[in-house]
Parts: C-alpha cells; structure tokens; sequence
C-alpha cells in the first residue's frame, strides 16, 4: 500500500499542475461564494473555453470529440488538481457529464456537429429535465407529455428541480409520448432548446437564500422530430445512460470540514468541552472514511477495474454531517457562521 | 495511488476464508457458548496454528513466516468474519507485537518461536477493574523483580501461559512479562457477556517477573502497543461487520411479508443501506491503519484511532441491526444474531473503549495542527 502515482500518472499530474497555476490561483475559503451570478459564468465560460484550447476540457473524450483520449485514472487527477484553484467549474458539470455524452451516444452526426463544440468551448450551457412533481426517486411515472404534430412534437408540462435551468442554452428532456404502455416504455428523450416561446423557468428560491434549482414549465412547445434522441419508446434507457456518466464523478466535494471547525472551536475556546471533542472524532473518522474510499474507488480505476457501489456512500455521509456538524459547531462551540 | 491489498493479499484472504468456512463454523463457535467449561475451540485453534498464521507477522529468523502486518490484517479480518473462539488476538496482536517492539534479543529469541508455533499463549493485563487506569491509579507493585496485584478482566487469561502486564514501579509504570505457570500466580475464570472469548481474573502474589523494555516507561510503551493491536482488532470487528450485512441482507431477501420479501420495504432497504455505509467507512479508515501500521508511520496514533472508532460503531451498529432486521428471530438463541452483537460488545472494549479512542484521536489532531 502507499498514496504514491505510477510515473505516468505523476507525470500527467505534473503537467495538469503547470497549466493550472498559469492560468488560476489557487483556492482561497469562500471564494467560490463571492461575486454575482453574471461574473461568475462569465469567469466559468472564460476558464471553459481555456481547458478546451489546452486539451484538458474532458480528459476521457475521443481526440475526434475535442476530448484528451486520456484515462479515467488521468480524469480523475485531473478533478483532483482542478479542485486546489480557484475554478469555476459548477455550470458545465451536467451539460459534459451528463447530456453532451447522451447527446454522443443517441443523437444524429448532425447534432454531434452543432452541439459538442460549443459545450466544449463552454459558449452553451446545458441542464437535464427529468424530475416533475409527482415523479422525484419514481423519474418513470413522469407526466410530462409529448404529441406528435407532423415532423413535430408538442409539449406539455412541468419539470422540477432543474439544476442551472435559468442559465442554460439546451437541455435533454424525458418526456411521455405514449400513455398507454407500462410507465418505463412510454417515454421518449429529446433535446430542447431553453429559449424558445412556451419555456418558463422559474428559479426555487431556497432555505440558504440562494437559487441554483429551477422549475420549468412548457407550454405548447415544439420539437422538431431530428431533435430526438433514440427510438420513441426509448427514452428510459437513454436516461440510463445519462446517469450511468454519473458514477465516475470521483473528483471534486471534499466532504465535512472538521478542521475548519476544529480551528473555530480552537479560536472561540470551546476546543476543551468534551461532548464536543467527541463529535468532532465522529467528523474526523467520516471525512477521513470518505476521502479514503476515494483512494480506494482511484485505486481500482489505476489497476484498470471497475470500481464497486462504495462511491455512493459520499452523498449519504456529506448530507448527514454537514447538518450535523454544523448544529453541533452553532450548540455546542457557541458560534454561528452564514 | 495504491490504497488496497496486493494481489498476494487478496490470494491470502481468499484462501483464509475458505480454511475458516470449513473448519470454523458457527457450530465450533457454539461448542464454546454452550459448554461453560470450554475456554476456546481447542480443535479450530489446534488448526490456525498449523496453518503458521500466529507468525504471519513475525520475521523468519524469530520462527515466524515473515509476510507482514499487512497480512495479519488480511488474517484478522477473516478470523472476526468467522468469530473464531480462539486466543489468537491476545498472543499475535498484544504479546508478539509487544515482544516485536520493546523486547530484548534475548527475549525474542526465547518467547517469538513458541508464539508462531503456538506452545506459548501470550495476553495482556492491564485492567484492575472499572476505570482509567493511569501511573497514579495502578495498584498492582513490581519490586525487586517480583509483581502483586491483582488484573481483572484478562482476555483470554484463563489460558495463557505468559502474560504482559502494567505495574507501578517505583514512582512510575513499567511492563513486565511474566509466566503464568508458576507458584505466585492464582487465576479463577469470570463470565462475560461474551462467552465464546475467555476471560480471568489473575492474582499475583510476589511472581517473578521480567522488565519489558525500559523501567518506569510502561505507559507511552503501552500506548504504542494499543496503537498496533488497535488496528488489527478493527480488522477483526470488520470482518464481523461485513458478515452481519451480508447475513441480514441474505435473510432480507429470503424472509416473506405481505407477500413480497422483506427487502423491498424502505424500511428494511435504509438498515441495510446504513449498515453499508458503516461498514466502508470502517473499511477505509482500517485500510488507513493497515497502512500506517506496515509502513511504520507518523500517522500511526491518529490513523490506528480513527480506524478504531469506525470499526467499533460498525460493527455495534452491523450486530444491531442485523438483530433488527431478523425480527423476532433476532433474539432467539438458536439464530447466530447475538453471536455477532456479543462479539461486537467485547471487541469495542479491548485496548480501551470508543470514548478512549476518540479522545487520543483528537489529541492527536490537537497537537498536530497546531
């Protein structure tokens, strides 16, 4: 066992390195929260569009794509790097990750040539429009539906929850367009333009203040039929795909903070009390348990396997803690921090 | 990046698993429960000695097979998986590591070799009852080379024929090894709530005894042996851990409910799922032990602390639930459940309690950040 790359890995990270401390600084607390919404897409299109002309847009991508060819082990130092400057990464998370590759797997050459480079280049923006109000951990009984109207399909309805709608350009959209077939079969995935007539986005203001969801409600809106993405019918295994680019996000959160909170409690004097020194051991092996099954899941994809389900404990285990240890940093070492 | 056992390991650990599977099954485990006079499984021991694995860890020239610490995780891990009723944590985890670390050659040379080829059982005794214990607290006295007191409880002190013990020297604490096979020396069997692990009470009464390394240095020496043991007893309660998951999830899918198995209730699907988290979370700070342990690390007190606490409340936690999701069968004594929470209950206080664990775990973060 050791922490150590294999040569050809320290040398991609090296290089990775180079280019990042020439063009960001490093990552500074709350700078990520600072500044308005228009600076910090303008910032985040800026550095898009200077990964892509460095080669390190999206590191596992085919050469032909605009990718690197690169491994998924040198995507995940890339993440890594990425993740210790002051990078504006969050808008094109969902569009890269998530839809272009839909986009790549489904579409028409057609869509390849008037997508992919613009997302790229991060000059569009892309969301996924799959949860509705009635249709959240259930996505297959969504309602959302989808007409057939000669080369066009009108549709109708409501999708929620949508992460960066309000400034998107495109989206991928699961929709129904046959009612009459067990609810996984009868829906079908297209791409929609965000700025055409009949799509209101509406952001959900939150309980932090901020709004980064969105509901989206369609009226009457048309769809050419090229714009769809795989067979009416099909949509459920397209939107399998989609997720399924989801497992590999091994970069980036770096899960609870306890030395932050540790260097509160420290400066606020509270360090001694003891119920508190015992919570903070829980944070401590939490972060710890979920930084190293990182390594674990980073170790399997150096040996060339496939890891298994343990990448999935982050979300259990940062959505408890943060709420956890941010109740106990306010009651029990006596500060409070927005 | 290589944070994972080595393919040699995991060779170790399969071949591990399947001795144990047929050689230490829950009925050898309950020949112990159910017969009061039974210290260990005298057959599934007589068995993990041939196999050379209590000198997995001690380097040939000492009679050992001289693999590593590594090893000995991948051991003890399978060892808890199988709640082997054997007193194999006592010598290999506590007496050999002591012997490897504060030991005299001459000490090495005579006791190494009698614990990998098992005529030698070693243990430790540290505990005089409720409560810390610290240099100012420990009555038990080592003068002129002879020890009195009286060491309760000792894990596996029923059947050891050394032990280590913690005595007051002088105006400090010192370790000393002593044979317990002699006239100074009085034990008497005491229950516990796990009866598959024996437990003793021990009296000395002027016993002669051997210093362990330096005198008046028994106290940060026995922190570093904790720190060692620490880590492979979290291997041991992993393994339990992973076992009680993997039971309650077999029986969730084979157990009926309202017609459908009881795995599909959320109910049902979130113990598992939280079990499941524990468990990796454990996995991954005892990994990080592992590490710390082989490579002889500075992160060794923090790392084997850490690795601890997450074993601790995994597998109390796994041994729970798994009681839970049984149901009524859960608590009955013909299910293997309370096997697995007894186990959990006992491996949580050896070499100190979670509360302990945790308080040196942020001692250490203290003092190194600073």
């Amino acid at each position: 066992m050791d922490f150590n790359d294999t040569p050809e890995e320290a040398e991609f990270r090296a290089e990775a390195r180079a280019f990042l401390s020439q063009h960001l600084k490093p990552k500074t607390p709350g700078a990520l929260r600072s500044g308005n919404r228009e600076d910090f897409l303008a910032r985040a299109k800026a550095w898009q569009k200077t990964k892509a002309e460095g080669g390190f847009a999206q590191i596992t991508w085919p050469k032909e794509m605009g990718g690197r060819g690169g491994t998924v082990m040198q995507q995940v130092i890339w993440g890594q790097e990425e993740a210790k400057f002051d990078a504006p990464t969050g808008p094109f998370a969902i569009g890269l990750g998530m839809c272009i590759p839909t986009v790549i797997a489904f579409g028409s050459d057609e869509h390849k040539q008037r997508y992919v480079q613009p997302a790229l280049k991060g000059e569009e923006i892309w969301c996924q429009l799959f949860s509705e109000p009635a249709a959240g951990s259930d996505v297959a009984g969504l309602k959302t539906k989808a007409v057939k109207d000669g080369d066009e399909w009108v549709i109708n309805g409501q999708k929620v929850w949508t992460s960066g709608a309000h400034y998107s350009d495109f989206g991928i959209l699961l929709v129904r367009t046959d009612p009459n077939v067990p609810k996984h079969k009868g829906l079908t995935m297209f791409i929609v333009d965000m700025k055409q007539p009949g799509v209101d986005v509406r952001p959900i203001h939150q309980a932090s203040g901020g709004s980064e969801f969105n509901e989206v409600y369609f009226t009457d809106v048309r769809i050419a039929d090229k714009d769809r993405l795989g067979e009416p019918g099909m949509g459920w295994k397209v939107a399998l795909v989609t997720l399924m680019n989801e497992r590999l996000a091994v970069g980036g959160s770096p899960g609870p903070d306890w030395k932050e909170i540790m260097d509160y409690a420290r400066s606020a004097g509270t360090l001694s009390n003891q119920a508190f020194r015992d919570k903070l051991a829980d944070w401590y092996v939490a972060a710890q348990g979920y930084k190293l099954t990182k390594f674990r899941t980073q170790t399997a994809l150096s040996r060339g396997e496939t890891p298994g389900p343990e990448n999935s404990i982050g979300k259990i285990i940062n959505a408890n803690h943060l709420q956890v240890s941010a109740t106990a940093a306010s009651r029990d070492a006596g500060f409070i921090s927005a | 990046m290589n944070f994972d056992f080595s393919d040699d390991q995991k060779f170790l650990r399969d071949e591990a698993r399947k001795f144990l599977e047929a050689q230490c099954t829950m009925a050898h485990v309950r020949e112990v429960l159910d017969d009061d006079s039974k210290s260990h499984n005298e057959g599934v021991w007589q068995k993990i000695i041939d196999m050379g694995w209590l000198g997995a860890a001690i380097p040939e020239e000492y009679g050992g097979l001289g693999l590593g610490m590594l090893e000995l995780c991948v051991i003890a891990e399978e060892l808890g998986r199988t709640l082997a009723p054997v007193p194999f944590g006592s010598s290999a985890y506590f007496f050999a590591e002591a012997l490897k670390l504060a030991g005299s050659e001459e000490q090495k040379q005579a006791l190494l070799p009698k614990i990998a080829d098992g005529s030698l059982i070693g243990c430790i005794a540290v505990s005089e009852g409720p409560g810390d214990i610290a240099t100012g607290t420990i009555a038990t006295r080592l003068k002129d080379g002879t020890l009195s007191g009286r060491k309760i409880p000792v894990t596996d002190g029923d059947i050891a024929t050394h032990a280590i013990v913690l005595a007051k020297d002088g105006s400090g604490a010192s370790l000393v090894i002593v044979d317990l096979n002699q006239s100074g020396v009085t034990r008497k069997p005491i229950k516990t709530l796990e009866p598959t692990r024996s437990h003793a009470a021990i009296s000395f009464d002027g016993a002669s005894a051997q210093l362990l390394g330096e005198a008046g240095n028994g106290m940060p020496l026995l922190d570093q042996i904790n720190d060692r043991a620490a880590v492979l007893i979290a291997f041991e309660q992993l393994g339990g851990a992973s076992r009680c998951l993997e039971m309650a999830t077999a029986y969730a899918k084979e157990r009926q409910a309202f017609g459908r198995a009881i795995g599909g209730y959320q109910a049902i699907k979130h113990k598992l799922a939280d079990m499941y988290v524990k468990n990796e979370v454990a996995r991954s700070n005892a990994y990080y032990g592992a590490w710390a342990l082989s490579s002889n690390a500075a992160e060794l007190p923090e790392a084997a602390a850490a690795a601890r606490v997450a074993a601790s409340e995994a597998f109390w936690f796994a041994s729970k639930e798994n009681i839970q999701t049984h149901g009524g069968m859960g608590f009955t004594w013909e299910v293997d459940c309370h096997l697995f929470y007894r186990r959990a209950k006992l491996l949580a206080v050896q070499a100190g309690s979670p509360a302990v664990w945790k308080e040196k775990l942020v001692s250490a973060l203290e003092a190194k950040n600073d």
